[in-house]
């Protein structure tokens, strides 16, 4: 169970092994890995050239969300192991953004945790994306189907 | 108290942060984005009604109605754009 922010990169086979080794009620492992996109689909359809992409982030609060987050997926699903790493700083396309790792005993929790894990950091942990495209530095705007995704997992 | 901005809140206020003392009838979130609001011509235009942007208050994600009586750092930022 941990939450790690850091500009550095990760090593996802390295930290899949860290996550499992000596845990053998773990089944199965769910991985997410967000890369940084060369195109940004804007719109659906129009599409611009991304350069480069500067995660900013606020220290301090942004593990606290993360934190709350991955309690939250331990208290509705059966998990023995979850990780979240997520980079700020300048990244370019084909850099990894983010990690989100799941174990546990069986598969549909791991998937299932997983998701829920990448669709309510994308909304609920503070970072924002400054993209370097060939018009200049532009602030992504948050996506409607993020909070769409984000919402289908809220408790009725 | 100590106000943060984030993101282009920050660009558009001028400043990343700044100490602040505001009179006790600031008590809560949307009181002290009013009270902002006439600090400058950069604030009222981040801050501005109908701007998308949301708060925390020591770190804690906070609507509007929450109390800042006590609070050691009041954070305003655009929609989250992580992952």
């Amino acid at each position: 169970m941990a939450v790690r922010v850091q500009e550095t990169d990760f090593d996802v086979g390295a930290e899949l092994d860290r996550l499992s080794t000596g845990n053998k009620r773990i089944g199965g492992l769910a991985v997410f890995v967000g890369l940084v996109r060369e195109m940004h689909v804007r719109e659906g359809y129009h599409r611009d050239r991304v350069d480069a992409l500067t995660l900013e982030h606020y220290p301090g609060m942004t593990e606290k969300a993360l934190e709350d987050i991955e309690a939250e997926a331990q208290r509705r699903w059966p998990l023995e192991a979850t990780l979240i790493v997520h980079r700020y700083g300048r990244m370019e396309p084909g850099d990894r953004i983010v990690l989100v790792a799941v174990g546990s005993p069986h598969r549909e929790a791991a998937f299932e945790a997983c998701e829920f894990l990448v669709d309510w950091l994308k909304t609920k942990a503070p970072f924002w994306k400054l993209e370097e495209t060939p018009e200049g530095d532009r602030w992504v705007g948050a996506h409607a189907g993020d909070d769409q995704a984000a919402a289908r997992w809220e408790e009725k | 108290m100590k106000v943060r901005y984030f993101a282009w809140m920050k660009r558009t206020v001028g400043v990343a942060e700044e100490e602040i003392d505001p009179p006790a009838e600031v008590r809560t979130v949307g009181d002290l984005v009013d009270w902002l609001r006439n600090r400058s011509g950069g604030h009222a235009e981040a801050l501005a009604e109908g701007a998308a942007f949301g708060a925390a208050v020591d770190r804690r994600t906070a609507t509007f109605d929450v109390s800042i009586v006590g609070a050691g750092e009041v954070a305003f930022f655009p929609p989250f754009t992580g992952g």
